[in-house]
C-alpha cells in the first residue's frame, strides 16, 4: 500500500558493539551469559549521557555512584553463581516524581527541592532493581506533571531526540527524551491524562500505560490520585513487557493498587493476532487530526486489516470530565503551596491550578458520576471487540514554545489540546500501548487500547505491528552529540 | 440567563480567592480568568449531561 508520508529509517542499533545501543533484553542476556558486565553496561550508558544530555536535557540527576555500586553488586552475584535477574545489568531512569533514596522528590518543581531527601526508593524502583536493573538517575518533567509539552521553567525543556528544537512531550518529557535519544533502554514515567503516551508519540518510542491500579504508585509524588498511573517506556515491545512484568504485584503502600497476582506478559507477545477482534475508535478519535496523525492510524489499521469503526460514545465529554477532575484535584493537592509560595510555581501551572480551585464542587461530583456512566458504556464496547485503535496525539511534536496550532480550521492552544485523544482513555483507566510510527520527518504514536486488565492483548497487537515493521522506534540521527552535559 | 461578564469573572475570582486564602497578584488575573473560562466550559459540558438521581460516582467508598 502506498502512503503519502515517507518512512523514517530505523536501524535496530546505530552501533551494535556499544551496550548503550542495545535493548534491555540483549543487555540482560549478555550480562547473564558473562559476555558483558553490569559495570560495563552502566559505564556505557553514563558515557552516552555525558555525550548527549547536553543537547537533550533529559536528566536532572545522574546517580553515577549509586549506579556503579549496584552494577558491581549485580556482577558479584552472578560471579557467585546466583541466578541473574531478568533485567540483570539493565540501566534505567525514572521521572523525577519517583522517590529516589537520598534525593528530594522534585516532581519538576522548584518548591519540592526543599523537601527532605527521600528515605526509600519508590516501589517500582525497588522491583526493577530486585530484577537486576541499575538505576542511573532521575529525569526532567513538566512541573507537578500538569503538562503535555516537556517544557520546564526551572530546569529548561527536555528536548526531542529527532529534532531538539521540538517538544519531547509531557509531562514525562525526560523519560521520552532519554529513551528516544538512546540514553537508557528503559525509563519509567507517569500518566494522568496522557503523560506516558504523549512523550512516546513525540519521541518515537513504545510506552505502556497499564490499567489503573495495576502498578503501585507508592512513594511517587501524585498529581490526581483518581487518575494517576505509572508505567514504562522502551524502544521495543519486548523491553516494555520485561519491565512491566517485574513491576507487577500488590502493594499496601498504594490504596488503589490491585490485589491481583502478577500476570506476566512476556511469554504471550508472540501469540500474534489470532482470535483478536480489533476496531478503529470513531467519532471524537477521528476528529482534530493533522494529516500525519491520520496517516499513522491508517498504517496501523491497514497492517492489521481492520475496517470496523466503533463510535466511543461521549468521548469528548469524557475528556472534559477528565479535565475538570484533574484541575480540581490538582488544585486541592497544591492549595497550601498556592497560598504560601505562589511565586515559586511555573506561572502557567500556578494560574491553571488557581482557576481549578475555583470550580464549584457540584461540577466535580458530576464529573465523577459521568465517569462511571462512561466506563459502563465503553465496557459494553469491549464485549464485542478486544482492541480499539486511536491516535495518540493530534500532531507530531510541536516546536518548543509553540503556543497554538490550527486544528480543523480553528486556532487552539497547544498545551490544552495535545492530550485530546489520550484523556478519554485514561479517564476510565484502560490499558494502552502507545506504538511509534516512524514517519518522516518526525515519528508519531498510535494508541492500542484494550479492556481493563488486558495489557497482554494490547502488547500482543503492539508486538505484531513491530514484527510487521509498521511500528518501530527510529534511531536519532547525528544531531545529539554536539553538546556535553556540564554536570 | 446572561453569560457572566468580564467584571463578573473578576468579582468571582476576588471573592473565591479571598474565601480560599489565595493571594492573587493583578498580573496573574488575565491568565487565571482565561483558565477559569476554559475549565468552566469543560465543566458545563459535563453539567449538561443528564444522569439519573441514582448515579454513583466513580469512586465508591468501601468500609
Amino acid at each position: 500500500m502506498n502512503f503519502p508520508f515517507l518512512t523514517k529509517p530505523s536501524p535496530p542499533v546505530s552501533s551494535p558493539l556499544d551496550p548503550a545501543d542495545q535493548t534491555a533484553g540483549a543487555i540482560a542476556a549478555a550480562v547473564a551469559a558473562g559476555k558483558l558486565s553490569a559495570v560495563e553496561a552502566t559505564d556505557a550508558v553514563l558515557a552516552r549521557i555525558a555525550a548527549r544530555d547536553g543537547v537533550l536535557n533529559a536528566f536532572t540527576d545522574v546517580t553515577a555512584e549509586r549506579a556503579r555500586a549496584k552494577a558491581r553488586a549485580v556482577d558479584a552475584d552472578i560471579a557467585a553463581g546466583k541466578p541473574a535477574g531478568p533485567l540483570a545489568g539493565v540501566p534505567f531512569a525514572v521521572k523525577n516524581l519517583f522517590d529516589v533514596e537520598g534525593l528530594p522528590t522534585r516532581a519538576g518543581s522548584k518548591i519540592n527541592r526543599d523537601r527532605a531527601p527521600a528515605a526509600r526508593d519508590a516501589t517500582l524502583i525497588e522491583r526493577m532493581e530486585a530484577a537486576g536493573a541499575v538505576l542511573i538517575g532521575a529525569l526532567n518533567m513538566g512541573e507537578y506533571a500538569y503538562d503535555f509539552t516537556g517544557e520546564n521553567v526551572h530546569d529548561g525543556p527536555s528536548r526531542n531526540p529527532h529534532d531538539p528544537t521540538r517538544m519531547s512531550g509531557g509531562s514525562s518529557g525526560g523519560s521520552g527524551s532519554a529513551v528516544g535519544g538512546g540514553l537508557v533502554p528503559i525509563a519509567l514515567g507517569s500518566d494522568t491524562n496522557g503523560s506516558i503516551r504523549v512523550p512516546s508519540s513525540f519521541c518515537g518510542i513504545f510506552g505502556l500505560k497499564p490499567t489503573y491500579g495495576r502498578l503501585s504508585r507508592a512513594r511517587s509524588f501524585p498529581f490526581v490520585m483518581s487518575l494517576d498511573h505509572l508505567g514504562p517506556f522502551a524502544r521495543s515491545v519486548e523491553d516494555l513487557a520485561l519491565a512491566y512484568d517485574v513491576m507487577q504485584g500488590p502493594d499496601a503502600g498504594d490504596a488503589a493498587c490491585t490485589t491481583r497476582a502478577p500476570e506476566p506478559v512476556s511469554a504471550m507477545l508472540s501469540q500474534g493476532l489470532d482470535g483478536l477482534r480489533i476496531a478503529i475508535a470513531g467519532g471524537h478519535f477521528q476528529k482534530n487530526l493533522f494529516p500525519e496523525a491520520a496517516e499513522a492510524v491508517s498504517r496501523v489499521v491497514a497492517a492489521l486489516k481492520v475496517t470496523q469503526v466503533i463510535d466511543v460514545p461521549e468521548a469528548a465529554r469524557a475528556r472534559a470530565a477528565a479535565y475538570v477532575i484533574s484541575t480540581t484535584e490538582g488544585a486541592s493537592l497544591h492549595l497550601d503551596r498556592l497560598r504560601t509560595r505562589p511565586q515559586d510555581f511555573d506561572p502557567a501551572v500556578r494560574d491553571r491550578l488557581i482557576a481549578g480551585a475555583m470550580i464549584p464542587a457540584p461540577m466535580v461530583d458530576r464529573a465523577q458520576k459521568f465517569r462511571r456512566w462512561y466506563r459502563s458504556r465503553v465496557l459494553d464496547i469491549f464485549k464485542s471487540v478486544d482492541v480499539l485503535i486511536a491516535p495518540a496525539t493530534p500532531c507530531i511534536a510541536p516546536k518548543l514554545g509553540q503556543a497554538t496550532f490550527v486544528l480543523d480550521g480553528v486556532e487552539l492552544p497547544v498545551r490544552a489540546n495535545i492530550g485530546i485523544h489520550t484523556q478519554p482513555i485514561s479517564f476510565i483507566g484502560l490499558p494502552v500501548v502507545a506504538v511509534p510510527i516512524p514517519l518522516e520527518p518526525m515519528p508519531i504514536g498510535v494508541q492500542i487500547i484494550a479492556a481493563p486488565w488486558c495489557e497482554h492483548v494490547a502488547l500482543r497487537v503492539a508486538h505484531a505491528l513491530q514484527q510487521l515493521g509498521v511500528a518501530a522506534a527510529p534511531a536519532p540521527r547525528g544531531v545529539l552529540e554536539n553538546g556535553s552535559r556540564s554536570a | 440567563m446572561a453569560e457572566p461578564s468580564h467584571e463578573d469573572w473578576d468579582d468571582y475570582i476576588d471573592a473565591v480567592g479571598r474565601a480560599l486564602g489565595l493571594p492573587i497578584e493583578e498580573a496573574w488575573r488575565p491568565a487565571i480568568r482565561a483558565n477559569l473560562a476554559v475549565s468552566l466550559k469543560m465543566a458545563k459540558l459535563v453539567d449538561e449531561f443528564s444522569l439519573p438521581d441514582e448515579a454513583e460516582p466513580a469512586s465508591v467508598f468501601t468500609a
